[in-house]
Parts: structure tokens; sequence; C-alpha cells
């Protein structure tokens, strides 16, 4: 008997161990510098808050700590779209002018693999900004750092939440050097492309609410936007 | 004793990593693809969105009734409108999720956008040509698709079907009819 209790109890610590090199591995999670940090072209800057209850609209399951805003929306229930975040947005630039709206999809990925320290999530906006045209973004985010850094506290925290300082890059692909890519829709960004970045910064975290305080930042690298590949494609055929 | 336990660790934190390695931690359900070859080559897919009941979220200026009742559209958007809606297969089955933007400018021309984002398969980014309008059918080109349909291009159309009966909760459907052509095929 004392045999198999020592077997259990060693297995247990085995697992906390393993789990505990998993999470807090330090080689795991996003770089901290993209290609855009260190770009000297011009950059477009989108803000906007992660807030459910500063949006115009969220959505999800009814069921995760980000309740639905307003509160009769719609929920997505089912279960093709259960894992499934939408929101309405405005956006700001970077003097806090709002400049237009985006709508996003987050998806959780398939693509999750906790042991290279993956949270993934597909997503995508639609940003709208009145006078100057439409564009789309569709990323892979991974939001390991994040839920190590902030997510995790809250939880661990005797209060249920988090207070501090954190920021980080979210976007993890699809682009080669972890960048979001960015097809224009109409206006002056018609027929063009670009690259992007995510990211947050985030201040308070609640494990009843969600995020309390977490900003949102999307850059998108103005200057190279070029005529798309599929463009190109069709000149050749 | 303390060998077992010592090998009760390793054995711990073997089953841990095999655990993450081989539990998918996410598994999204799946619809069946209703695909159906095209006359001409390529493949067509219709999607539908039940109208008032799939309606999301209606955000518009003005007297323009919205959706949830107490949503508040900002009074800088008074020149756009979005719709969001669960988006729906030919079996009337919910796919994912879609939005329409329709947006005013005197200048640039209007515009009218669709994003469907179904979790499983991908997204599909579409504009539709605001004078393209034939019969009640508005057609549209797909400017981008993601992960499934990063691959593919083609064209869009969309169009009103009212519903024959009189029932408030089913006054009718969007039906989104698409007809795409991989790229390798050009």
């Amino acid at each position: 008997m004392k045999y198999a209790i020592a077997l259990i109890l060693g297995m247990l610590a085995g697992a906390i161990v393993t789990a505990a090199v998993l999470v807090y591995n330090p080689f795991a999670g996003n770089r901290e510098l993209t290609p855009l940090s260190v770009s000297d072209q011009t950059l477009m800057q989108l803000n906007y808050s992660r807030v459910a209850d500063r949006s115009i609209a969220y959505t999800n399951d009814g069921e995760s700590s980000t309740k639905p805003f307003p509160a009769k929306v719609l929920q997505l229930w089912e279960a093709p779209v259960r894992r499934t975040d939408a929101m309405i947005t405005m956006l700001s630039d970077s003097r806090g002018y709002p400049v237009g709206f985006g709508i996003k999809y987050m998806s959780d990925s398939e693509q999750t693999n906790i042991l290279n320290g993956e949270a993934l999530i597909d997503s995508v906006w639609h940003i709208v900004l009145p006078g100057r045209g439409t564009l789309f973004v569709e990323q892979t985010e991974n939001h390991w750092d994040f839920l190590r850094n902030v997510v995790l506290p809250s939880y661990t925290s005797s209060a249920d939440s988090w207070k501090g300082t954190w920021s980080g890059n979210l976007t993890a692909g699809p682009g080669a050097l972890g960048t979001a890519m960015v097809t224009g829709g109409s206006g002056e960004f018609a027929d063009r492309s670009a690259e992007a970045v995510e990211s947050v910064s985030a201040k308070a975290y609640s494990t009843r609410v969600g995020p309390v305080s977490v900003d949102g930042q999307i850059m998108i690298e103005m200057d190279v936007i070029e005529e798309q590949a599929f463009a190109a494609d069709s000149d050749g055929a | 004793m303390f060998k077992t336990f010592i090998f009760g660790i390793v054995l711990g934190a073997a089953l841990t990593i095999a655990g993450v390695m081989f539990v998918p931690v996410v598994d999204q359900a799946r619809e069946n693809s209703v695909v159906v070859v095209a006359t001409n080559g390529g493949s067509s897919e219709t999607f539908q969105i039940n109208i008032p009941t799939d309606r999301i979220v209606v955000g518009a200026a003005g007297d323009t009734p919205k959706l949830p009742p107490d949503l508040e559209w900002p009074d800088e958007l008074s020149s756009a409108s979005a719709e969001m809606y669960k988006l729906r297969n030919v079996h009337n089955a919910v796919i994912g999720v879609a939005s329409r933007v329709v947006v005013a400018d005197a200048e640039q021309g209007d515009v009218v956008e669709w994003v469907l984002h179904m979790p499983a398969r991908g997204s599909l980014f579409v504009g539709m040509d605001i004078n393209n309008v034939v019969n009640g059918v508005r057609s549209g080109t797909l400017h981008r698709g993601t992960r499934e349909f990063s691959r593919i291009r083609g064209v869009f159309s969309e169009r009103w079907v009212a519903s024959d009966g009189e029932d408030d909760l089913n006054r009718g459907r969007i039906e989104l009819k698409s007809l795409f052509t991989s790229v390798a095929e050009l």
C-alpha cells in the first residue's frame, strides 16, 4: 500500500513540476521585437479597448469570464462557433481621435501547442476608416505570454485579480517574420497589401469579468503597402 | 519506497508531456462543407442567414432600429453601418459568423463588404460591387481568404429571399453564393 501511495505522490509531483516548467519556460512565448518595431517606415497606429463593455458590441458563448455586451446581444452557443468571440469596437489614432471602427473575430486555434508555449487564436479584423477605406487583417495570435503574465497571476491571487503593467505582442503569424497580413478593400487601400502587428497593454485583469484595463494597438506598416500578389499572378496568367 | 517515488516522478512527467502532446487542446466542431462543382470549373458554396433570428448586431446611425435595442452606435460613424449575423450552410446549420459593412462615401464611392468567419475553416473578405445588381442579385469579388480559403479566388453574390409565410420569426434569408477557383488552376 505504501508503495502505491509513494507512486501516486511521485506522479503528482512529476506532473506539477512538468506543468510548472511548461508554464514558466523562458524560451516559450512571443518574441518581444517584431520587424515593425524596428522599421523606419511610417506606421499607422490604431488603438482600441479590449474591455468588452467599452466596445460597441461583444459576444461569445456567454460562459467565459468576459461577458457579452450589451447584455442582450445574441450569444454564440452553437458548437461550431462556441469557441469564437466577436467584437465591434471603435478605433482611434495615436492621438486618441476616433477614426473608424473594427470588427474582430477570434477563434481558438487547433494549432495550439502547450509544449511549445503556443496558446493560439486565429483572428481577423475588418477595419473600416470612413473617408479613407477598408482593410482586412488576418493573423495568428499567441496569447501564451498574456496568459502566463496576466491571467494566471489573477487566478493565483487571493483577490482574484491582477494589477500591474504588462505589454506584449500578440501577433505570431502568418507572415514569415511573425507579422499579420493586411489586405486593402476599398478607398486608398484598395487592391493593396501590407503587414501589421497587434499588441496589448494590460493594467488590470479580473477572473470574474476578464479584462478590466487592457488596451490593444494595431500597427500597420503603411509605406510598404504594395500591389497584391494576386494581381501579379493574374497578369502572368 | 524512495525508488518508487522517484519512478512516480518520472512517470508523472512523462504522462504530462504525453498528454499535452497527444490530447488536442482545441478541437473545433465542424459541419460538413456543402460544396458543389461549378459548371465551367471551380467550386460553388452557398451560405445563408435567416432573418431575423440570425441577427446578432445591427448598428447604424439615426433612427435605424438597433440590435440589441440598447446598442449605442457612435455619432462619429454616421456614414457607416454594420450588421453581424450567424452564418449557416444550405442545410441550415450554423457554421460561423459574418458581418456586412456599408459605408456611404460621396468622394470614393459607397462600399459594401462582407467578412465571413468559419472557425474550423477560415475567413473570407468580400467586396460587393455597389452598382452591379441584376434581378436583385448583387455581385462581388473575393479580396482575400484565410487558411482553407487562402489559395482561392473567385466571385460572390448576395440576394434577399423572402419567406413564403408571414411569420415574424422567419421573414426570409440572405443568400450568399460563392464561385471559387483555386489560384493553382489559373
